[in-house]
């Protein structure tokens, strides 16, 4: 895919992830939607599957998810030049995500700490706990649906026994998470056969 | 379940035994280190080497910590590793935290992406890609399972907590809910659950303030008994 952009295309697309960087409310696994729209759909700087195994390659490589925004700033890059350009797209990628919620973040951070004994901090850190481990059991689960959409039907029972077998190890035993991983591409490697 | 309640109460932030990072420099190298740990994501391995092994959180810290980077905009783990680093060495301790979860990482990955794209077609890469993912979706459900134990202390008392758990699980991951939500509606109702509980128990005679600091804060008087 070859695209060209101007200077005012990278204002763009740094502005776009600027844009959602305070809007990440629950991690920016809530924008990859808008995302899509705007990368994919509007601009088509991205294909499809660049866009798709962005975040897979993410997802499974380690450091946080979020890193498959520095491969969307990436892949843009490539797709419009070369190796500096890719350079570019995924500082100015990251930058816009990251910098106005880091911000926030450690301003809010120091708050916290200094009214720390006030009763509705110690009720919100108290009220919101469960909510906070449903999540997490949430983003696991639509991780793994949207894993399986992306094979044909027939094929989605491996792959749901292998997330359910996952987490129970993970859970139960001290199994060093790349043993399981490595273990989940070989299986997707000849489910896939 | 007292054992528990001991090891906690060890690691609590008041408590002299609680470990701490010696340097920014050994920030940076343990959240590289853990960052680079974290193939499918980072959150499992955060809760695994930092409350687990190196004890700088206790379990209900993590939970708080967590509660809190998951409202605010941006990534969660990089919220949570600013949050770590910042208490630690302050602005410089949360760059440190910050770059150590990014950087290697980041190489780590555009070489997975150089390399991803010579074989992108062929099925049995898409195949080993999925396969990836659905053990990486496990590992984060694992992380959540693991901090249901944090639980049962919970002021909320158990039944309440397994009740928002539920609801809160069935709006995300079932309906779809939009996140925020849910973060308002069953945020909110577990606060105000949570406020009416201290109310009645500051009301009640045979709570003294001390047993809802104990639920507050795990860090009361009759408990650092050994």
């Amino acid at each position: 895919m070859n695209i060209s952009l101007n200077w005012y295309d990278w204002l763009g697309l740094f502005g776009h992830f600027l844009s959602l960087s305070l809007m990440a409310i629950g991690g920016a696994v809530t924008t990859i939607p808008d995302m899509h729209r705007f990368l994919v759909v509007d601009q088509h700087w991205l294909t499809e599957a660049q866009f798709a195994s962005s975040i897979a390659l993410a997802q499974t490589s380690p450091g946080p998810n979020t890193l498959y925004i520095a491969l969307f700033g990436w892949n843009v890059g490539l797709n419009a030049g070369g190796y500096g350009q890719a350079m570019l797209g995924m500082t100015l990628s990251m930058l816009g995500a990251l910098l106005p919620s880091m911000l926030l973040t450690y301003y809010a951070t120091r708050w916290c700490r200094s009214n720390r004994d006030q009763i509705g901090v110690r009720v919100f850190m108290q009220g919101m706990a469960p909510i906070v481990v449903a999540l997490l059991l949430s983003i696991g689960w639509l991780l793994s649906t949207a894993s399986n959409q992306q094979g044909q039907d027939i094929h989605n029972w491996p792959l749901w026994l292998l997330t359910a077998v996952t987490a129970v190890l993970a859970w139960k035993t001290k199994t060093h998470s790349l043993w399981m991983l490595i273990a989940g591409a070989i299986l997707g490697a000849f489910i896939s056969l | 379940m007292h054992t528990e309640t001991t090891t906690i109460q060890n690691m609590s932030p008041t408590h002299p035994h609680r470990n701490a990072p010696t340097s920014v420099w050994d920030l940076f190298l343990s959240f590289n280190w853990l960052s680079l740990q974290g193939f499918g994501g980072v959150l499992g391995i955060i809760q695994r080497e930092l409350v687990e092994k190196k004890k700088w959180l206790t379990h209900k810290e993590f939970i708080e910590d967590w509660a809190v980077a998951q409202i605010l905009p941006g990534p969660n783990v990089i919220n949570l590793s600013i949050m770590i680093g910042e208490r630690h060495f302050g602005g410089r301790g949360a760059v440190a935290a910050l770059a150590g979860m990014l950087l290697g990482p980041l190489v780590l990955v555009l070489l997975l992406s150089t390399l991803f794209a010579q074989v992108a077609d062929l099925p049995m890469a898409q195949g080993a890609l999925r396969g990836m993912s659905a053990a990486a979706a496990g590992l984060i459900m694992a992380a959540g399972l693991k901090l249901m134990t944090a639980l049962k202390k919970n002021i909320m008392g158990i039944t309440a907590c397994a009740l928002l758990t539920s609801a809160t699980f069935i709006a995300v991951a079932l309906l779809h809910q939009p996140l925020i939500r849910v973060l308002l509606g069953l945020g909110g109702l577990a606060c105000l659950w949570t406020y009416r509980r201290i109310l009645l128990l500051n009301k009640s005679n045979t709570h003294t303030e001390q047993q809802i600091a104990h639920h507050l804060n795990d860090h009361s008087p009759h408990q650092d008994a050994p």
